[in-house]
């Protein structure tokens, strides 16, 4: 198949004639709405940041032992990679035609997003959990 | 596969960035782009400093030291702003999202203020920083 610009639909899209798969509005609903969550969250984690600078290794596991704090850290890294999976998402499909190199782009997002999400939901639940410890 | 379908004719495609006199409303596209991309590598270095935190004293100590260097702090400056620019990008197209604020003018206006706010907000959090003797 020639890359030309009547080819962005597959044959069996014109045969069936149904248009588009309509993914398009959950996927743009789903980053705006995170997208708004995220407001709140990153003005959290900017204010957050200078303290956390200024104090040592002791300072921080007390910081995020608290509650709150280890509540919105994980919703900071779990709504976060939600949505930059779904926002770079839409940059690789801009940018990269060739299927073989957009399906990679894409998988590796997925996975990086997932991985990302699941590492850092793991640190803090064991810094919040088992600070007693330390 | 042939081309031959009848009724299908080469769509056109939309002008890319060389024909286009640059505007400030691009310019904030652009750099909405480029700001989620620096936050992608941004939210990694946020799962390295807990990461780190979850580890210990030592890899803490060597992650936070890491994130000081003058390197370190360059960055960290640049995610700042990428995170506040995205946050008032976020916003701007919120706006636009419900269908308002289209004018030339007020959409310029809009975009112009985006920047502002990422850049006083950046000043703001490293400011304060300093002043409490993060840095």
């Amino acid at each position: 198949m020639t890359a030309s610009a009547s080819n962005f639909r597959t044959p069996m899209s014109r045969a069936r004639g149904l248009g588009a798969a309509k993914h398009g509005v959950g996927h743009f609903i789903a980053e705006r709405v995170s997208g708004m969550a995220l407001i709140p969250l990153a003005l959290w984690a900017a204010f957050s940041g200078p303290m956390l600078a200024k104090g040592d290794f002791a300072d921080a596991v007390l910081w995020l032992a608290q509650p709150l704090n280890a509540v919105l850290a994980g919703a900071l890294v779990v709504v976060g990679f939600f949505h930059l999976r779904l926002t770079l998402q839409v940059v690789i499909e801009d940018y990269i035609a060739g299927f073989v190199a957009k399906t990679t782009l894409m998988l590796l997002n997925l996975f990086v997003c997932v991985l990302g999400a699941a590492l850092g939901v793991f640190a803090i639940l064991k810094v919040a959990l088992l600070s007693g410890a330390v | 596969m042939t081309e031959a379908t009848p009724g299908v004719r080469e769509r056109p495609l939309s002008p890319h960035l060389q024909v286009w006199r640059w505007h400030v409303t691009m310019a904030g596209s652009i750099a909405h782009r480029g700001s989620l991309m620096a936050l992608y590598v941004g939210a990694l270095i946020l799962v390295g400093w807990l990461l780190a935190l979850a580890n210990g004293p030592e890899a803490y100590a060597a992650y936070k030291g890491l994130l000081g260097s003058p390197l370190g702090k360059l960055v960290l400056f640049g995610l700042t702003f990428a995170l506040f620019f995205n946050l008032s990008s976020a916003v701007r197209h919120m706006i636009w999202d419900v269908g308002k604020g289209f004018r030339p003018k007020f959409a310029d206006t809009l975009t112009i203020a985006s920047f502002v706010f990422a850049a006083v907000a950046t000043l703001a959090v490293w400011l304060i920083a300093a002043s409490t003797g993060a840095l």
